[in-house]
């Protein structure tokens, strides 16, 4: 093989998610078909008889032999094919194509907002234990982690939206004037500017700040406590005091040396917090009726929406798939170590 | 050598470090000077405060410390109290210093060359556009084969050796006037001390630098030291030239240092401080352990090639022999023990411990064999090898719990009995690990290791992580030890001299082959194979006599 180093690396670690992948269709297969109920009977509805019960059995292929459903279960995959929602009568693949970038846009700028605020006051704390930074810093990751997201989020909307009237109201993504952007993305943020429409960017920005920082909030905790002990346990260590009687100046020393070994295993956390975050916003999405996946699975799993799950399920786990291979990446580009273990 | 204005004075130096009890001093009132281009060693035990001595210099103490008093002075300029601005212009660029264990020393995920360039654009003495040219020129100073090949390198992908070389040539891009050497070959071996040893030597004298160099091995500061600082519990107890500190050392606390270090013609017993008799000679009786033609080969994978770490050796050990294992890192002797002791399998060859051929039992089920009591181990590093959570009486009662099936009630008679054997106070065996002192630790080890009354004990290294003074009476310890209990040792090390003095025969071990085998007098006096004179060559020794204090014989 001619291919750099770096790029057949890559390329194996893309090659080692397809186990993953292949576990992740036959759980989500096993698992909606070992959920209670009869799917049949509630696509039939309550004013079914015997025979068209039996007849709707037929239709979804049930009455089928397991191996035979699972692979037109993987027929129906492959053409994208998730599924009708009993709940709202719309195919699974389009709601979760216009709810998932609703999620994503939420989760990832709390993320990069948490990662803004927690990263350098994780630093300053490091730097300079025990000062002020560093009680500030244990604070926030006490606050972040202790008060629930509803309830910051609900306080957050009374103090921005009710008594100050900064905020617009806790209601959707977008003012009722707008329309949605044409659909590029599916952020509206981006959407809006890519249509040249700064109105409608200023409303969703607007409408995107409050949940975003709720969010944040609750996510920076970790973020900021990870860099805070790394940082701290890279300073003390024996390469930082080579780089410091060599001469390196203070910000060499903790930018150049200190924080990118730092950054490692906050990479790491990265990882598992944007997991988590996803899941956990399902509160916030409730708070602000923010039109996301989270509160989609859970109206789903009210009414025992199998498709709807199903469909959930698989776009959660295709996308932790997704999050921990690019982490990956992330980490073997970043360290040199790891190129070496094949 | 020294010149009317020294390079580096040091007056009445005290430093504090703040701890939760309040102020600890670490060095009391230390003074002593470098004159230009001379070589001062600074040589003491741990918690001597010769390190924290250099910190303080550098000005990198960690945060809790402070100097507390007195002064230092380098280059005309008073820098106790320098702005740290004015301490970064001067580190790297006018005294630098060189770290033991090199490659954690390193930024483990920056290439080297880079680090390199990194010191010469801070102190302005290359641009980006020319730094690249200069970190290899600097390489191959330091004598890196291939230094363009080099320069992209990780410290991951280096030896312990090339990455002191890499530390050096970081010490020495800005061409400072003092270098600053703590400990800068402990962990290394003989062979590759010698020529770190030898380049620094080479460099410094060449730049008419003056070098302060700390260390805890009395011979290598003897072998490169003009002057020599002795440091005890944060105070110099004594300094002198090196030929007149041998040759006539006044303080105690040096006279103690030097007996107990092993020189070319000390006996075990010279190295305590009170004179005892000669341990007994056991009698050399029936072949206990026989080892014929062992291999053991990791498989090739991705690539590289299958490794035969340990290549078709055999040999014996009698009962109430001591063999000793001499190799330097990488040549199998830790493969070696880890087969006999059965924790690794080996690929083929026979194992014969006691009239039984444990090579049969797979290593996974050699722990519940009736053999395994018989065979113990004694490990390098006595902090390491103790679990933190266990009391001393939980690490030694623990073989006897599970190979003889005692009960707690049982094993306290017997683990006390122990610790009076081993010279450990009964008193001592409830604290933990971090309780004790590294030669408690070490006889705890010890004592774990003979409570099931072996007939083999494999010693790897066990004295190599203790102050020379512990090391003298850990050794005298495993010599009565022996006697006592009738054992038979196999003694793994890289240090010929205490393998000389422990063992009766030795065997060289290199690239997975023993190159030589003899009686321990024999081979170390007229050794047949061209790398055991290497290695022997390799060893600094402190000059003069093999005791301090008078004794009737002539210098050897």
């Amino acid at each position: 093989m001619t291919l750099p180093p770096k790029v057949r690396l890559v390329g194996r670690r893309l090659l080692q998610a397809a186990p993953a992948l292949a576990g992740i269709i036959i759980i989500t297969f096993v698992l909606t078909r070992a959920l209670p109920g009869d799917p049949a009977v509630y696509f039939a509805g309550p004013a079914a008889d015997e025979a068209s019960i039996a007849e709707i059995r037929k239709q979804l292929g049930l009455d089928r032999s397991l191996p035979v459903q699972f692979v037109s279960y993987l027929r129906d995959l492959a053409t994208g094919n998730l599924g009708t929602s009993i709940s709202t009568g719309q195919p699974v693949l389009t709601e979760i194509v216009t709810r998932l970038p609703a999620s994503l846009e939420l989760t990832l700028t709390a993320l990069l907002l948490a990662i803004a605020v927690a990263v350098p006051l994780g630093v300053l704390a490091a730097t300079r234990p025990d000062s002020w930074v560093d009680h500030l810093c244990r604070f926030v990751v006490t606050a972040g982690v202790s008060l629930p997201t509803f309830f910051t989020g609900l306080a957050l909307v009374y103090l921005f939206y009710y008594l100050l009237g900064w905020a617009p109201p806790p209601m959707g993504r977008l003012d009722i004037l707008f329309l949605p952007p044409d659909r590029v993305t599916g952020f509206y943020t981006i959407d809006s500017l890519l249509a040249g429409d700064i109105s409608a960017f200023g409303s969703a920005l607007a409408h995107l700040a409050l949940p975003a920082v709720t969010l944040a909030l609750f996510t920076l905790a970790p973020i900021a406590r990870m860099t805070r002990a790394a940082m701290l346990q890279v300073l003390g260590s024996d390469f930082i005091r080579t780089a410091r009687a060599a001469g390196l100046s203070r910000r060499t020393v903790l930018f150049g040396y200190a924080l990118r070994n730092a950054m490692l295993p906050v990479i790491t956390t990265l990882g598992m917090v944007f997991s988590f975050a996803l899941g956990a916003n399902v509160l916030v999405e409730k708070v602000f009726a923010w039109p996301g996946i989270g509160s989609y699975a859970i109206e789903a799993l009210v009414v025992s929406d199998y498709a709807a799950v199903q469909g959930f399920v698989l776009a959660m786990a295709l996308l932790f798939v997704a999050l921990n291979l690019l982490i990956d990446v992330i980490y073997t580009l970043v360290d040199p170590r790891l190129q070496l273990e094949e | 050598m020294m010149n009317a204005i020294p390079l580096l004075d040091i007056r009445d130096l005290t430093v504090e470090f703040a701890t939760r009890n309040g102020a600890v001093t670490a060095i009391e009132r230390v003074s002593f000077a470098i004159g230009k281009g001379e070589t001062v060693g600074v040589v003491g035990e741990s918690g001597s405060g010769k390190s924290v001595t250099s910190y303080a210099v550098m000005r990198i103490l960690d945060r809790a410390g402070r100097i507390a008093g007195g002064s230092i002075v380098f280059g005309g300029i008073g820098i106790d109290k320098a702005p740290e601005k004015v301490m970064t212009e001067l580190r790297g660029r006018e005294m630098s210093m060189v770290f033991q264990n090199p490659r954690a020393a390193l930024n483990p995920i920056r290439a080297i060359g880079r680090q390199i360039e990194d010191v010469l654009i801070e102190h302005a003495l290359a641009v980006r556009a020319t730094a690249k040219k200069a970190a290899i020129e600097i390489l191959r100073t330091v004598k890196i084969a291939n230094p363009e090949e080099r320069y992209h390198a990780y410290p991951f992908e280096l030896s312990g050796g090339m990455c002191q070389r890499v530390v050096i040539a970081i010490a020495l891009a800005c061409r400072p006037q003092l270098l600053i050497a703590d400990e800068p070959t402990t962990g290394l071996d003989v062979t590759t001390q010698k020529t770190v040893m030898d380049l620094m030597v080479e460099l410094t004298r060449e730049r008419g630098m003056s070098s302060l160099l700390i260390t805890h091995d009395l011979g290598l500061a003897a072998a490169y030291c003009d002057r020599i600082v002795v440091m005890e519990k944060g105070k110099v107890v004594e300094q002198a030239r090196t030929d007149s500190l041998f040759a006539d050392p006044t303080h105690p606390y040096t006279k103690r240092l030097l007996r107990a270090t092993p020189r070319l013609d000390s006996q075990i017993r010279d190295l305590l401080p009170e004179p005892r008799p000669a341990p007994a000679i056991l009698p050399r009786g029936e072949p206990l352990l026989e080892i014929r033609d062992m291999v053991k080969e990791f498989p090739a994978r991705n690539g590289s090639a299958a490794f035969r770490a340990v290549d078709g050796i055999s040999f014996t050990v009698h009962q109430g022999e001591s063999l000793g294992l001499v190799g330097e890192s990488g040549c199998g002797k830790s493969t070696t023990s880890a087969m006999v002791m059965r924790l690794l399998d080996p690929t083929s060859g026979a194992i014969r411990f006691d009239g039984t051929d444990i090579a049969a039992i797979p290593a996974g089920r050699f722990a519940r064999s009736p053999e395994r009591g018989k065979l113990q181990m004694v490990f390098q590093d006595p902090t390491d090898s103790l679990n933190p959570r266990w009391s001393a009486f939980d690490s030694i009662a623990d073989p006897m719990y599970r190979l003889a099936g005692m009960r707690r009630a049982e094993a306290r008679e017997k683990i006390e009995s122990l610790a009076r054997l081993v010279g450990l106070p009964i008193d001592l065996l409830d604290r933990f690990p971090h309780q004790l002192s590294g030669g408690q630790k070490a006889r705890v080890g010890i004592a774990r290791a003979i409570a099931l009354d072996p007939k083999l004990l494999i010693l790897d290294e066990p004295t190599a992580a203790l102050d020379v003074s512990v090391q003298a009476v850990v050794l005298n310890l495993l010599a009565d030890l022996k006697v006592e209990l009738g054992m038979s040792y196999l003694f793994i090390s890289h240090d010929l001299n205490v393998v000389r003095l422990i063992c009766d025969r030795v065997m060289v071990m290199r690239q997975g082959r023993i190159i030589e085998e003899g009686e321990t007098e024999s081979v170390l006096r007229a050794p047949a194979d061209a790398y055991t004179r290497t290695l022997l060559e390799a060893i600094p020794h402190p000059p003069g006599h093999s005791t301090v204090h008078a004794r009737p014989e002539p210098v050897a």
